[in-house]
């Protein structure tokens, strides 16, 4: 009950963020997409930070560790620190610069400049929303399984075919509803805003979450010596060629449009620069707590030292649920229960103002145009399309539920496979608008056909001749707009000379 | 300096790949598996390379793209 009163009251502190945040709205829509491009470093950085961190890096990363040991930490989190810098640097960087010169919103507007095809944006609209989907349903997926973990027995009348527990359904619908909330009230710049305030509340309630966890496993040392020999060392838990291949997936973040849209509210180049250095160690700082949980998670018992914390059969996705909701005092438990549901709602707001951003910039305006519609009325058409979506992917959250980590690991290869896209448009003046829809085609047909093999990310352990299926969609990627791109006649001098100065 | 720093990137990405630590289960400081101290020392290294990169190699924009204000 405590945890449940906690969360709320968290709950009802953003939603009066929020409104504040909404007071200095300027009800356009460049206030509303990108901030009027007004964000400084160190809210650029809790922003671009908040959004990486999300129920994968909380709830995926405890429930991994917990299958597969300690080396989930290098297999994605270490190679994030070095790559999500790399991406930011060249990727972000010239991103910001070309959008900023040009007045680009959204990716695809960059795209179809750039590859001087309007129909570009039509083929890569649907791919990039369908990639979000998984993303949102990752969050609202581990934030209604964290909730229901921590609040087993709160509810027993109000609840009963969950032992009383808040259900995940409820969960999701409440999370979806303040984030709407939020970012309705003031766009980028209210998710911007929450973001920085979410990512200092997940931080500290992850180090308390931390140190009560372990104090009650008999202090840190005591708490590894209980953890499971066999989950601390990668023998027999990942082998060379996975853990080689993981390496591909931070790539990712070069082509999340909400990321992009996070790039493109910088006040300046100079406002990235914290965000290079300090992003490697905020990831160290909130995956290394989750990974030491979920390695404690494998051998913890409880203070009677014969009943294991975590009871034989529970899914990866409750582990972190279940020891905070075991091993803290309610008033922590619910403290740190909404610092992971701060986690998960700082991706979904820039995820939420990014489809709707795309929606009606690249498909709406782009082929109705700009003069039918007023500033309000393509603010309200973003709304409606964010809410189609939310409800698109709330609707999923009922179906079947999935490993976090394992749907998070999918959703981040499609994008990670269309990096060479990006690359190449950014970097080599012969990629061409053929080169380009071969590019996405051979990533889209490779992803989606790889994860109908996977039965839709069921089989967690799914590899491609002992490679992560990324290896597959990126070179997929890359083969096709190479080839593609030097049979095919080379852009025009007028094209080159906007996007690549001397 | 901006010459290395793509050497300096490769050398991290090659001591990523701990497969010396693969078999290695003792614990540092009796808490962090081996692995797992490897890689949060690698991340330090990740970061201090960043800080290089933000000092000496900071790519140059247009004038006009580093103007602060708000976009016409």
């Amino acid at each position: 009950m405590t945890q449940t009163v906690i969360v709320i009251f968290y709950l009802c502190l953003l939603l009066g963020l929020g409104y504040l945040s909404g007071r200095l709205f300027r009800g356009n829509s460049s206030d509303f997409f990108v901030a009027s491009r007004s964000i400084g470093p160190v809210v650029l950085f809790m922003s671009i930070f908040g959004t990486t961190m999300t129920a994968f890096a909380m709830v995926g990363s405890t429930g991994e560790s917990f299958r597969v040991g300690v080396a989930t930490y290098g297999k994605i989190a270490s190679a994030s620190a070095l790559i999500h810098s790399a991406c930011f640097f060249l990727v972000g960087l010239p991103l910001w610069s070309l959008g900023k010169r040009n007045g680009f919103h959204t990716q695809i507007e960059f795209f179809r400049e750039r590859f001087e095809s309007s129909k570009l944006g039509y083929l890569l609209f649907p791919m990039l929303v369908g990639l979000i989907i998984p993303y949102l349903l990752v969050g609202l997926m581990g934030a209604g399984t964290v909730m229901q973990g921590v609040s087993r027995g709160a509810f027993p009348e109000l609840f009963p075919e969950t032992g009383g527990a808040v259900p995940p359904w409820l969960t999701s619908l409440v999370i979806s509803g303040v984030v709407l909330y939020y970012i309705f009230a003031g766009g980028v710049r209210s998710a911007a805003w929450a973001n920085t305030f979410q990512t200092i509340v997940f931080m500290i309630m992850g180090f308390i979450a931390f140190m009560t966890i372990s104090s009650k496993l008999g202090g840190m040392q005591a708490a590894s010596a209980m953890g499971d020999p066999a989950k601390a060392v990668r023998a027999g838990n990942i082998t060379e060629l996975q853990f080689l291949s993981y390496c591909l997936i931070p790539l990712s973040v070069g082509m999340f449009p909400h990321l992009f849209q996070n790039c493109l509210t910088a006040k300046s180049s100079k406002s990235f620069r914290l965000t290079f250095i300090a992003h490697p160690i905020a990831i160290m700082l909130t995956w290394i707590p989750c990974i030491l949980i979920g390695f404690w998670a494998t051998g913890a018992l409880m203070p009677d030292g014969v009943t294991p914390v975590i009871p034989e059969g529970a899914s990866p996705n409750a582990v972190l649920g279940i020891m905070v909701g075991k091993l803290t005092t309610p008033i922590i438990g619910g403290l740190v229960t909404a610092g992971i549901m701060a986690a998960i709602m700082s991706s979904l707001d820039s995820q939420f103002v990014a489809v709707g951003t795309m929606f009606t910039k690249d498909i709406v305006v782009h082929s109705l145009g700009k003069e039918r519609f007023s500033e309000k009325q393509l603010v309200l058409l973003a709304r409606g399309f964010i809410c189609l979506i939310v409800l698109v992917t709330y609707l999923f959250t009922l179906a079947e539920p999935r490993q976090v980590f394992s749907l998070g690991i999918w959703c981040f290869s499609g994008f990670a496979g269309l990096f060479p896209l990006v690359f190449a448009a950014i970097y080599w003046k012969r990629a061409t608008k053929a080169g380009a829809y071969a590019a996405v085609a051979a990533a889209a047909l490779s992803w989606f056909l790889l994860f109908q093999a996977s039965g839709y990310g069921a089989n967690s352990s799914f590899t491609v001749g002992g490679a992560m299926p990324v290896v597959v969609v990126f070179s997929s990627c890359a083969i096709a707009m190479i080839v593609v791109s030097l049979a095919t006649q080379a852009p025009s001098q007028a094209t080159l000379a906007k996007f690549f100065r001397k | 300096m901006k010459k290395l720093v793509l050497p300096i990137m490769i050398l991290l990405f090659i001591l990523h790949q701990d497969f010396w630590l693969r078999e290695n289960g003792s614990l540092v400081f009796g808490i962090l598996p081996a692995t797992l101290a490897y890689h949060m020392l690698f991340t330090v290294l990740a970061a201090l390379a960043w800080v290089m990169v933000v000092k000496y190699a900071w790519p140059q924009f247009p004038e006009e793209d580093d103007e602060e204000g708000s976009e016409s």
